[in-house]
């Protein structure tokens, strides 16, 4: 593959188009990648960058477009396909066995039925040369998100690509993991291979990256260098227009204002094998502030957040509280009915079933809270109401929708989560806990969920977030405490909070070690 | 070399939906013909005697009714089953139980007379049914079985059990030594609906009336959407707070409570009294009524006289065409093969695969796995 080092770029895309029924989710893509290079593809959610990814990776087929690969026009109709011509991918979610070792896992991809041993040498051997340490040996399963990525860097590295795929590769990650990461993607640089890096945060972005071409509604809207513009005008190009910044008032006499909800010493057994247990966890959040909870995900969140909402009952009633009273023996039902509102992580399927109206989403959270209101006598559902209430909220969070009354399926992720947190601000909840609310949603409706909840807050409600993502966590919360591993850090008061002590925490420092701060500071 | 691979579809077409039960039906009487012509008869003419004979006189649209309502009966209760993605396969244990129950009031005390015999016995048989049912709903929260193997395996028990019954205990002493017992008394007889018309009997009132208030229930209610949210999304339903376990006993009860109403409606309108089989496999062939009418109770009204009619033209053939009364068995399945065929070309297309190029990723065979509850 060195013969042809003229000046010709290692890839060019030429008018890529795909297009999945009514909707063009790629249209007319041109794209340069120069060898050598960091290239980033920016892009909201929903822009059109995962489509692109996946047709330079063989895993979709464009409608039309060609692609270039060292000046020569190539059709890559696989994943094989890809990886003989050394395009090599990590993607988001990764694909790995929890019940194999790192090496097995590497073996079954390679496929080419050299003995696990080498396979185990080799990936031991290279690992180490780029500066993320690997324990072929490990089980899977008892990896963190951070070293398991590293297995998918090290599977994609040992077929030796020229062109490295990154999609989001730094969400999983703490920000100390984040920069060993950089460290050996500047490696892969310096020894002439091509990386396409895609991700929405800017910064990095801005840090590592040497060409940026940005995707808006599946059109390249730009192309420029990161390290000339700035994080806004970045977002500018992304968006389309000015995100409003979200506006965050102190909040004021939390001190000796009542804590709404508490949770003593809850505990939890893991429910699977490969699940998190929870270690005595204690928290307190009082009315009018947002507390938030960082985590490099899979460290017992989503298990906290089930025990919280009630899908999960404690054994001690007394382990979770929602304004003032045991709820711990409660079901989400009664827990709602208490007052406490609740939004899951995933959209479909959880917060909302996908097959269904949203004025029957709505009733879905609603149906004991408003029994009065959304059901009559004899269970009989007063569709008139619940559809004038969803209209109501489809009006407040401005959910943008193509009929009256869609399936959820039918919204972009963004408008279903501005409608899911819209249904529950609803009720004027006194309570509210949300996991990862802005996960896949674009920045303008992020903005707008992370400002409602502050003013939720604000207007004397308890509001717990949970989230990966720092920058959010550090806009929108008044203390943030940092969950690992199924132990939860104190809070930490905003005013003390950085992003270095709240990595720190995230990648496993002593629980103990945030009180220390609290107490010197 | 080439395999055939089937697709998801990212939309289903809402025409085609509509159309498939009617479809599936022009593509069994084409198999039909094919099968009738293989046997030696007219097609035209076998059609002729199959369908439109049997229901060409008043008194045979009655026979229809009377063959249509433990069908529709049963139907409705397991589409609300289906609909919460729970499997009850066992109707036809619950209908034999409900049966079994209603007759034990004329069976050991037919000296009780009087207005009360009759919805004594409706009561008991639906207590029946839903007490014979409840028995997999508890395997299935206690112990996790598969409440397919379960229910259908009771099938088998129900079935021994009722031959048992009419053959021991319960056995008519004057009856000359054949397997029933006595004939009910007057009062432990469903009425006829039009005496002077034909035979149909309020058991056909029942099914109508319980199809009205399932689909009530399942368009209007809040327990009807609890079921669908259950059915198709399991853990949005747990954070609705709907209880899973709380479910699966409600659609086996009611479902069990249908079937068993269904069987002592049979046996007090129909038969007269309990024999050794008191069903043609209604509680089987109501899965098919289930599926052909869309799981919605108003579709599985039409399908049950559609099904109904399979039955009487295979009585038909037979004695006009010497032809064996299996074939309706074989028009029952072709129906539900063809039907649950369409639906899932509905939601899935076939793609032909060549192996030679690569190998799929495992990701899309995984997706295009079809499964039953896609049917709906």
């Amino acid at each position: 593959m060195g013969a042809n080092q003229d000046g010709t770029n290692l890839l060019e895309v030429r008018g890529l188009t795909k297009i999945f029924g009514a909707l063009t989710a790629c249209d007319h893509i041109d794209l340069d990648i120069a060898r050598g290079e960091i290239h980033a593809l920016l892009g909201e959610n929903g822009a059109g960058k995962s489509t692109l990814v996946k047709m330079l990776f063989g895993s979709l087929e464009p409608n039309s477009g060609e692609i270039f690969w060292n000046g020569q026009a190539v059709r890559i109709t696989s994943p094989g396909v890809a990886k003989k011509l050394g395009i090599g991918m990590v993607f988001q979610h990764f694909s790995l066995f929890e019940a194999l070792t790192a090496a097995e896992n590497i073996a079954l991809s390679l496929d080419d039925g050299s003995p696990i041993g080498s396979i185990a040498a080799k990936a031991r051997a290279l690992s180490y040369s780029y500066g993320l340490p690997l324990d072929p040996e490990s089980m899977v399963g008892d990896l963190s998100v951070g070293e398991r990525q590293r297995i998918e860097i090290i599977r994609c590295l040992l077929q030796t690509p020229q062109l490295i795929i990154l999609d989001e590769p730094t969400s999983v990650l703490t920000p100390q993991e984040a920069d060993k990461l950089f460290e050996t993607l500047e490696r892969l640089r310096s020894e002439g291979k091509s990386i396409l890096y895609i991700s929405h945060r800017l910064e990095e972005v801005k840090r590592i990256c040497d060409r940026a071409t940005v995707l808006r509604h599946g059109k390249v809207v730009g192309h420029c260098n990161p390290r000339e513009e700035t994080a806004a005008s970045l977002a500018r190009m992304m968006v389309g227009n000015e995100v409003q910044a979200v506006v965050r008032a102190p909040a004021e006499g939390i001190e000796t204002a009542q804590p709404l909800l508490e949770i003593r010493g809850l505990t939890r057994k893991p429910a699977t094998p490969f699940s998190i247990p929870l270690r005595n966890i204690s928290l307190n959040v009082r009315a009018g502030e947002v507390i938030g909870i960082a985590g490099v995900a899979g460290n017992g969140q989503g298990e906290f957040f089930e025990s919280v909402s009630g899908e999960v009952l404690q054994q001690d009633a007394a382990s979770v509280r929602i304004r003032g009273k045991d709820a711990g023996g409660l079901t989400i039902t009664g827990r709602r009915l208490l007052g406490a509102a609740f939004v899951p992580e995933e959209r479909l399927g959880h917060g909302a079933a996908p097959r269904m109206k949203l004025s029957e989403n709505l009733l879905l959270s609603r149906h004991a809270t408003d029994g009065k209101a959304f059901v009559g006598t004899g269970g009989m559902v007063k569709s008139g109401a619940i559809y004038a209430a969803s209209q109501r909220i489809i009006a407040a969070m401005d959910v943008r929708k193509s009929a009256p009354d869609p399936e959820a399926a039918a919204l972009s992720g963004g408008n279903l989560q501005k409608f899911i947190v819209g249904r529950e601000l609803d009720r004027r909840p006194s309570v509210m806990v949300v996991n990862q609310p802005t996960w896949g949603v674009d920045a303008g409706a992020a903005a707008r969920i992370r400002q409602t909840l502050i003013e939720l807050s604000r207007s004397g409600s308890a509001v717990l977030v949970i989230s990966q993502d720092l920058d959010e966590l550090f806009e929108i919360s008044d203390a943030i405490a940092v969950m690992h591993n199924g132990e939860l850090s104190k809070p930490m008061p905003i005013a003390e909070a950085t992003f270095e002590k709240v990595g720190l925490l995230m990648g496993g420092a002593e629980p103990g070690h945030a009180e220390h701060t609290l107490e010197t500071a | 070399m080439m395999r055939l691979e089937l697709v998801k579809r990212p939309q289903r077409s809402a025409l085609f939906s509509a159309l498939s039960p009617f479809i599936a039906f022009a593509l069994t009487i084409i198999a039909g013909a094919i099968m009738f012509a293989l046997l030696g008869v007219n097609p035209l003419t076998a059609f002729r005697i199959y369908f439109i004979e049997p229901i060409s006189q008043v008194w045979q649209l009655h026979e229809l009714a009377i063959k249509a309502a433990p069908l529709i009966l049963i139907a409705v209760g397991l589409s609300v089953c289906y609909k919460a993605n729970i499997w009850n396969i066992g109707a036809e244990g619950q209908f034999i139980l409900g049966g079994i129950f209603g007759s034990s009031i004329p069976v050991l005390f037919p000296q009780f007379e009087g207005p009360l015999v009759l919805p004594l016995m409706l009561l008991l048989g639906m207590v029946g049914g839903a007490a014979y049912a409840a028995i997999p709903a508890l395997l299935k929260t206690r112990f996790g079985t598969n409440e397919i193997l379960t229910s259908l395996m009771l099938v088998y028990v129900a079935q021994l059990f009722l031959d048992w019954l009419v053959r021991g205990p319960w056995r008519d002493p004057q009856g000359h030594g054949f397997p029933q017992t006595i004939q009910f008394g007057d009062s432990a007889v469903l009425p006829e609906l039009m005496p002077d018309a034909g035979r149909a009997n309020w058991g056909f009132a029942f099914a109508l009336i319980a199809a009205v208030l399932i689909w009530i229930l399942m368009s209007r209610m809040l327990k009807g959407f609890e079921v669908r949210v259950l059915g198709s999304s399991p853990r949005a339903g747990r954070f609705a707070g709907f209880g899973l376990n709380r479910m699966v006993f409600f659609a086996f009860l009611l479902s069990g409570a249908l079937a068993g109403l269904a069987g002592i409606s049979e046996v007090s309108g129909a038969i007269g009294q309990l024999q050794p089989v008191i069903s043609p496999g209604y509680g089987f062939t109501a899965i098919i009524v289930a599926f052909l009418g869309r799981l919605n109770p108003l579709g599985i009204v039409a399908a049950g006289l559609v099904l109904a009619l399979t039955y009487l033209g295979g009585e038909a053939v037979q004695s006009a065409l010497g032809i064996s009364d299996k074939v309706a068995r074989v028009f029952q399945g072709m129906l539900l093969f063809f039907v649950l065929g369409c639906d899932t070309l509905i939601h899935y297309r076939i793609r032909l695969i060549g192996l030679a190029l690569t190998k799929p990723d495992g990701a899309a065979k995984l997706d295009a796995a079809p499964k039953l509850k896609e049917a709906r």
